[in-house]
């Protein structure tokens, strides 16, 4: 067949690009850095503006939890960092509002997405499968630059006059579809729109590229059930992203015809108190943005949890010197999370005027989560259980996941039940559970990737000191400052509220809700301690001067310690064996690189 | 090939493609699955807001003119089936693009596309008058002149709003289609893929003409026979 005759010229094609690779090396700064096609610079730009996301994200809830602590004290500073946000010296309802949405938005997806999966997609599937770089390196680096034109768009709508959308992070509508709704419905939301259609657009160029580089570029012997669990994941993250972001899509164009012109795809029946006028839009409905909404909404979460599974799967059973406990059940449930994720978005709207009925059966198949999610959590502690533990920076953010996972895990049985939902909707237990499950936990995560691949990213370790610190004061603190909030949403406290301190029912909170915001200031400053290790240590930071300083099996640690464009000098190696034979017949680990012995046990 | 075969060839052990394709198609594949999902959304939306509105016009109405022809004609779906038809011949002429190009015969390649864009811009000229000839009806994005089936007083305008709103987004995928047919015509003149040894690129692009064409049956049954 012709096709095939085509596929060989490219092997061999491949064969010469080898050789072709080690004298040609003349690259610029703007090549190098700037737009490089190399998926390991990519994926250090998504990180660093990841970090530059997650620093200004958190900075905002910092701000907000200011509000939230002291609703009644003025700073004058305040007034001085913020202008007429803060008039003065405390931060106005509509500020506040603006801040929680864009908060929400950029921690979603431009920290949690972009800077989570872009950097972990890009770095470890090629160094992990066996391939020189992603299947199209010009496709990989648009990714990055739509995404840097979303986040400069989005960071222009902090700017303009009348301020970011405030609607809320899922924009729905009347709030994000009537410019004259509110001060931030205007120019801030269509600038929402541009960078958010921009983030579509990167998402879905970067997930086409991992997936046909899973599927196409695996080297010889890297059959799909020799896959580090990584790449699984990050496989499945992909896919995910590129059936719902579309519908999210969908979503918006509809929304862009009812901000711009004059049609009733969400809106009816609407009489705008501010302006005292009523629209003439007959006939639409505000639940069809949340079904298009959420139809992205649900997978966005394991869009943000599945890599962080991953790498701390690999993770602690590196650092536990383990095999991973139940590896194709690891497989299995990433597959039955990545369905489910797709059956459930409902129940993001039990009270929004949803049938019932329907309710019912998107509570069976919520509740269904919890089987394949179970699945990970005792196959992660059976990992840990009786292994030759090392206790790096890395491990404990991964066992620091799988603990966040758990207890956040929990309190989403809760939630989905639509009976229990009838009281705890829209209360501070939905803030604690989803950040707890979702935000930290991926956060951590996504730490736990950074602390461990950081010597392959940069040739330099990070300061274990200053590891150990960051780690236990962010998880003290993600539980100090979120624990509390379960028991403030029980007693009925709703979200999203700009001043408790007038409610009778609330003032009792007056004194915790200090303590969170005081905690959520010092954490925020524990991060600045990360952010000083991250950058000093790139530059400072103890060399790494050993081909695979954790003894580890997988491919990434068989490149030289500063891999080039192209990752390995020469041949491509061979994969053998799965990524985790550690301490099989009495070796301490064996590469995947390494053929199968005469007289080996038979076990993979 | 030969050389990896024993018994059976394992496509899936790395080395090599599991589905024998390179990447470029196999991200073509995912891409048309992204952009069902889509066209998914807005037919589902639309399916879900005229299943909750009370009343709804009468397509054989709405679309019953007819270019050129006398004021008052009835010729209800006759003119959009002619459109149909015309993108599903483009398509026909696709296939046998990709199949020349299968046999590395250029001629019979450049002449195919050239009969797809010509099928392409046809059809998107069609669209151009009926979007025209609606428009002069009084028909646009929020407004609808059309009554109902019943003959009662249209309350809502999401008639017309879903009709532009979709056919717009159809409308434009042919037109990209039609772009980037011209390219491959380009490409092709100035020999690229002889060059190459193959005429992969020729395949994808049929990959998505195919795909525009198969949502406009969709659009199609949606809008005009539904």
């Amino acid at each position: 067949m012709a096709t095939e005759a085509v596929l060989q010229a490219h092997a061999t094609h491949d064969v010469h690009g080898d050789h072709h690779h080690e004298h040609h090396h003349h690259e610029t700064f703007i090549t190098k850095y700037v737009f490089s096609q190399d998926h390991k610079m990519i994926a250090k730009q998504f990180l660093i503006t990841g970090m530059v996301w997650a620093v200004l994200g958190g900075l905002m809830s910092v701000l907000f939890r200011f509000q939230l602590g002291y609703p009644d004290a003025t700073y004058p500073w305040l007034e001085d960092l913020l202008g007429k946000w803060a008039e003065g010296g405390r931060i106005t309802p509509a500020a506040y509002y603006a801040l929680v949405t864009t908060h929400g938005t950029v921690l979603v997806f431009f920290v949690l997405t972009a800077g989570l999966s872009g950097t972990f997609a890009n770095f470890l599937i090629p160094l992990q499968i066996g391939a020189r770089d992603m299947a199209s390196p010009f496709m990989n680096m648009l990714s990055y630059w739509f995404f840097l034109a979303a986040s400069i768009v989005m960071l222009s709508s902090l700017f303009v006059e009348t301020g970011p959308f405030s609607g809320g992070w899922t924009a729905y509508p009347p709030l994000s579809a009537l410019g004259d709704a509110s001060p931030g419905s205007k120019t801030g939301m269509d600038l929402w729109l541009i960078s958010m259609a921009l983030f579509v657009v990167s998402s879905l160029l970067g997930g086409l590229n991992y997936i046909a580089t899973v599927l196409n570029m695996r080297t010889k012997g890297m059959s799909m059930t020799r896959m580090p669990l990584t790449i699984w994941a990050l496989f499945f993250t992909a896919i995910l992203g590129v059936l719902s972001f579309p519908v999210l899509f969908s979503g918006f164009i509809l929304l862009i015809f009812d901000r711009n012109f004059g049609t009733s795809f969400y809106l009816s029946d609407i009489y705008l108190a501010g302006v005292e006028k009523a629209l003439p839009n007959e006939g639409g409905s505000a639940i069809l943005y949340q079904h298009l909404f959420w139809f992205l909404g649900h997978p966005e979460v394991y869009i943000i949890l599945l890599p962080a599974m991953g790498m701390v799967s690999e993770i602690l059973s590196v650092n536990s010197r383990k095999p991973i406990f139940g590896y194709m059940a690891m497989i299995g449930s990433l597959f039955a999370i990545a369905i489910l994720a797709f059956l459930v978005w409902a129940h993001h709207m039990f009270v929004t005027g949803l049938n019932p009925f329907l309710g019912s059966i998107f509570v069976l198949l919520t509740l269904l989560i919890a089987v394949p999610s179970a699945i990970k959590v005792f196959n992660w502690l059976t990992t840990l259980w009786r292994g030759n533990i090392r206790f790096t920076p890395a491990m404990l953010f991964a066992i620091g996941f799988v603990s966040l996972f758990i207890s956040g895990g929990l309190t989403g049985i809760w939630l989905g039940n639509s009976a229990l939902d009838i009281h705890l909707h829209d209360t501070y237990f939905v803030i604690a559970h989803f950040h707890i499950v979702m935000g930290v936990a991926s956060m951590f995560g996504m730490f736990a990737g950074i602390y461990h691949w950081y010597p392959k990213m940069y040739g330099r370790y990070l300061n274990n000191t200053m590891g150990y610190i960051h780690f236990w004061a962010t998880l003290a603190g993600a539980y100090l400052i979120f624990w509390p909030m379960h028991y403030e949403g029980l007693a009925g406290m709703p979200r999203r509220y700009y001043d408790y301190s007038i409610w009778e029912s609330f003032k009792q909170f007056a004194e915790l809700n200090r303590f969170i915001s005081t905690v959520a200031m010092i954490v925020f400053a524990v991060q600045l301690l990360f952010l000083f290790n991250f950058f000093y240590s790139i530059w400072k930071g103890r060399k790494v001067r050993e081909q695979n300083p954790y003894n580890a099996t997988t491919l990434e640690w068989t490149t030289p310690i500063n891999p080039g464009h192209g990752n390995w000098v020469g041949e491509i190696p061979e994969v053998h064996r799965w990524a985790y034979d550690y301490g099989k017949d009495g070796k301490e680990f064996i590469s995947q690189t390494t053929p199968i012995g005469a007289d080996e046990s038979s076990h993979h | 090939m030969a050389s990896t075969t024993t018994a059976t060839t394992k496509w899936w052990s790395g080395g090599k493609s599991p589905f024998n394709v390179e990447y470029g198609k196999l991200m073509m594949w995912y891409f048309l699955m992204s952009d069902a999902f889509t066209f998914g959304a807005f037919l589902i939306a639309y399916g879900t807001t005229r299943f909750s509105t009370n009343g709804w016009p009468d397509p054989n109405e709405v679309f019953k003119s007819f270019p050129f022809a006398p004021e008052g004609v009835h010729a209800p779906l006759v003119f959009v089936s002619i459109m149909t038809f015309i993108l599903i011949i483009s398509s026909v002429t696709m296939v046998l693009a990709v199949h020349a190009g299968h046999n590395m015969d250029r001629k019979g390649v450049v002449r195919n596309l050239i009969l797809t864009i010509i099928g392409g811009a046809a059809f998107l000229g069609c669209q151009a008058w009926e979007w025209t000839h609606l428009y002069h009806e009084g028909a646009w994005w929020g407004s609808n002149p059309f009554l109902n089936h019943d003959g009662s007083v249209a309350i809502s305008t999401n008639f017309t709003n879903f009709f532009f709103t979709i056919t717009g987004f159809h409308g434009f995928h042919v037109l990209s289609g039609v772009v980037i047919n011209i390219i491959m015509l380009i490409m092709t003149l100035n020999g690229v893929f002889d060059r190459r040894g193959h005429y992969l690129m020729i395949e994808k692009a049929g990959l998505y003409w195919h795909f525009v064409d198969l949502v406009w049956v969709f659009v199609f049954t949606c809008f005009y026979l539904i």
